[in-house]
């Protein structure tokens, strides 16, 4: 059932969403918009040992990524938006297409795509110019943030993107505008007629 | 034979006795060679001499600059204390430049935008990269210029993720036996520039602040003169004096703050009332915003040894954001006149008061000597990134005009009576309204790549760019250590559809002589020479040469990346003339290619990389530095 949702965009789905709903098999997709107030994210740090590197010397063990609970739901993603903005996250990897950092819609990942691996990159902080966040941004609020970066470059479910934004700049990885293939030899129109 | 050459580089009378003293072998004849090759390239004290340049290329009355002796070589970015980046190196012509060539090439193993010029001194070339801001020494009197050695400074690698746009360096610069220059963590270096041994390294600024170093220092009377980088993080700006001999601290005059701090005294004296009153610094911003106010210290100094005054331009105000700043937020967007032993201000003009869009005011200032209505001013020449070339009198602050060279929209016009910008209120930026078309963009019409000058054509060659942009405000949060903003930006070329311009101001008519387009925005340096060729680099690896009395093109080289670099001229131990730059894209503009920034977010690179969507089709990352030479 999963995998139907994850074809269909909100709006032309709201039908199949709500026959689906009725039934108990879809029971997590209805919880795109749970607000957990109460919250037990995935745990407070990733458990195990973090990779960055898909290379192990010997046998290889645990090569599974941590799941995020946040990444399906459409309030977490929208409020690893908001504080997207709220840390200066986006006064480096701009409204994804990076700057001083780099461009995080895209389909190269330094440091690896997984939840885990986003989320110790963004406490420890990275070498090459990445911030160490460790004791400024709560937990919770990193695994929000996790949720919303991979969403940028459509790698959670699309019923939990952000839909159109109010802002000039539209979100690529929002469901405003359909996500191009050829990311760097695309051409936009010209930026008079953009959104 | 390549080592008994003279050193022609230095005086004649020094190269011959040189020649006589290392090769006693010089037969007459290479001797007589050589004296003839020295009444020719030697040169007098001042330019305006009549003996050199022995004709002017252009008719009627010109502008005309200061110049040290001709000594063949290049040992500061802007070759003399005036800016001019004249040489009066004649061997290359309009007439022959045709037949330039390649002579050597050096990888400098690094990947980011070059900015940098090489510099050349006592037959030693220095190439500085980009961080990890490596300082090579290339032995030009061996075949191939090999490497003498390298000095590595080691800066802090988080130290790029508070750098703005790219992690570039603008040069090096030469000075009683020693080459200091900025590391990206804030460090001053000045090494031995025979042996490459490190002799001081003081630390002046922190990453954590958001504080870089990217700008060349200036040395003067045995002091090195060096600024801060980080007016998108929230940074409050400073220009400080070491001492050359022991790196130690001397004096610190900042951007904003009270007069104290700025080092406005009884000395100072504004030549408009707007720039005059008691601690504007601090009374011209809300609260303390003055303390991460901007006014940044990144751009270019020159200097005056008859009046004893520095010139630079202090950065934009932050955050972009005006809503948050309501004031002038002086010295923001300035120029400043300082005595350079004590720091103290001798005057003080705001181009843009209450920044609206970014327009830092660190671009160069010529220093020229201008006849004006009948008699001859001391003036200085600033192309700002407001969009208007200001030409000043450099005793006073005194505007004695204020054209503009690009298309604007954001300004009516500099008034002249009273200094003041006129803004266009219908294009100030608003938190959450889109406001369209804004020209220049907020790389301005110029940014950061210097002009250049020829006294024998009496014009200003200036590089730049012809961008426009839309703005949305947002709320910026101040954060230590992150960017400082609130404001989401895109860009787009300006009227005619080219994003680049070549400029020849004519400073007297106060309009441009003639303009060359380009497709990309052109982000390097230009060089005059006494052959009147004005030489540039184009962002897709083109390095050209252009009439300088006409503009008209004379030859072009493909380089392996995109030039954004400054290019030099100098002698060479075997007595020819060469011409380096280094190729490397990068900076803001080549953003998008050094950083592989995605496009089809139009706010990436603070908007930048919208306007250069089709430069990673265009060229590669590199950086290389090119020689040429005539055959």
């Amino acid at each position: 059932m999963r995998r139907v949702f994850r074809g269909s965009g909100v709006l032309r789905a709201s039908a199949l969403i709500a026959i689906t709903c009725t039934s108990l098999a879809s029971l997590t997709s209805c919880k795109r918009e749970t607000r957990r107030l109460r919250e037990s994210p995935p745990s407070a740090t990733p458990g195990g040992a973090v990779r960055v590197s898909s290379l192990q010397p010997g046998v290889a063990q645990d090569t599974t990524h941590a799941r995020n609970l946040y990444e399906g739901n459409a309030y977490a993603v929208s409020e690893g938006q908001r504080l997207f903005n709220w840390y200066n996250c986006s006064g480096c990897h701009a409204n994804g297409g990076g700057g001083m950092g780099p461009p995080l819609i895209d389909d190269e990942w330094i440091y690896g795509a997984g939840p885990e691996q986003i989320y110790t990159t963004i406490v420890q902080g990275r070498p090459n110019g990445m911030p160490s966040f460790a004791g400024k941004v709560p937990a919770q609020q990193v695994w929000q943030l996790v949720a919303y970066v991979r969403s940028l470059s459509g790698l959670n479910p699309a019923s939990t993107r952000s839909a159109r934004t109010e802002h000039m700049m539209y979100y690529p990885g929002s469901q405003a505008l359909p996500m191009e293939t050829s990311p760097k030899q695309a051409f936009r129109p010209p930026a008079s007629e953009m959104p | 034979m390549a080592r008994c050459r003279p050193d022609v580089s230095r005086s004649c009378v020094w190269a011959l006795t040189s020649a006589k003293r290392m090769c006693g072998v010089l037969t007459l004849g290479v001797a007589l060679i050589m004296a003839q090759a020295c009444t020719r390239e030697q040169t007098p004290e001042r330019a305006h001499d009549p003996a050199v340049p022995a004709a002017p290329a252009m008719a009627g009355p010109r502008a005309s600059v200061a110049l040290d002796a001709e000594d063949g070589q290049w040992t500061m970015p802007a070759k003399s204390y005036s800016a001019a980046r004249f040489s009066q190196l004649g061997e290359i012509t309009a007439d022959n430049v045709k037949s330039l060539r390649p002579a050597w090439s050096f990888s400098t193993s690094v990947l980011r935008g070059h900015e940098e010029p090489p510099i050349v001194v006592n037959n030693t070339m220095y190439v500085l990269t980009p961080y990890p801001n490596i300082l090579y020494a290339l032995d030009l009197t061996q075949p191939g210029a090999p490497k003498k050695w390298q000095y590595e400074p080691k800066p802090e690698s988080a130290a790029q993720g508070v750098a703005c746009c790219d992690v570039v360096n603008r040069g090096p610069s030469f000075a009683d036996g020693k080459i200091v220059f900025n590391t990206l963590d804030n460090n001053v270096v000045a090494v031995d520039a025979a042996t490459g041994n490190a002799l001081w390294k003081t630390k002046v600024g922190d990453i954590n602040t958001g504080e870089t170093m990217t700008m060349a220092p200036l040395v003067v009377k045995g002091k090195v003169l060096v600024g801060n980088s980080g007016g998108e993080m929230g940074v409050r700006g400073w220009l400080k004096a070491l001492d050359l001999a022991s790196g130690k601290l001397l004096w610190t005059a900042y951007s904003t703050g009270p007069d104290s701090e700025v080092k406005i005294g009884s000395r100072f004296k504004a030549f408009y009332p707007k720039d005059r009153g008691k601690d504007l610094g601090v009374k011209s911003w809300p609260g303390e915003q003055w303390k991460i106010g901007g006014g940044t210290v990144w751009g270019w100094l020159s200097y005056d040894p008859q009046l004893n005054l520095v010139y630079y331009g202090t950065a934009n105000p932050g955050p972009w954001n005006p809503d948050q700043r309501p004031g002038d937020n002086k010295w923001t967007s300035s120029l400043m006149a300082r005595d350079p032993d004590t720091g103290d201000a001798v005057w003080a003009f705001q181009m843009s008061p209450h920044d609206l869009h970014d327009y830092d005011g660190v671009n160069e200032s010529i220093l020229l000597d201008v006849p004006w209505k009948g008699q001859t001013r001391k003036a200085l020449l600033h192309p700002d990134r407001n969009g208007y070339v200001y030409l000043m009198d450099r005793s006073t602050g005194e505007v004695l005009s204020a054209n503009p060279f690009v298309h604007i929209t954001t300004s009516r016009q500099v008034n002249l009576a009273n200094g003041s910008l006129e803004y266009v209120s219908e294009k100030e930026p608003e938190i959450g309204k889109v406001v369209r078309d804004i020209c220049p963009a907020s790389p301005g019409g110029k940014d950061w790549q210097p002009s250049s000058f020829s006294p024998r054509t009496g014009l200003v060659y200036i590089p730049h760019q012809n961008l426009c942009e839309d703005e949305e405000g947002l709320e910026a949060n101040y954060i230590a250590g992150t960017p400082y903003v609130g404001m989401n930006v895109r860009m787009y070329e300006g009227p005619g559809g080219h994003r680049g311009e070549l400029t020849a101001w004519d400073p007297i008519a106060a309009r441009p002589a003639w303009k060359l387009t380009e497709k990309y925005p052109v982000w390097s340096g230009t060089l005059v020479t006494a052959g009147d060729v004005v030489f540039y680099g184009t962002m897709d690896g083109w390095f050209k040469a252009v009439d300088a009395r006409n503009g008209k093109p004379l030859w072009q080289y493909r380089t392996g990346s995109g030039i954004i670099g400054q290019p030099v001229t100098y002698r060479g131990p075997d007595g020819k003339q060469y011409v380096a730059v280094m190729a490397g894209v990068g900076g803001w503009a080549g953003a998008i290619v050094a950083g592989n920034l995605d496009p089809r977010d139009s706010t990436a690179a603070l908007g930048f990389a919208a306007a250069m969507k089709d430069l990673p089709s265009d060229t590669q990352k590199g950086g290389t530095l090119y020689v040429f030479a005539l055959p």
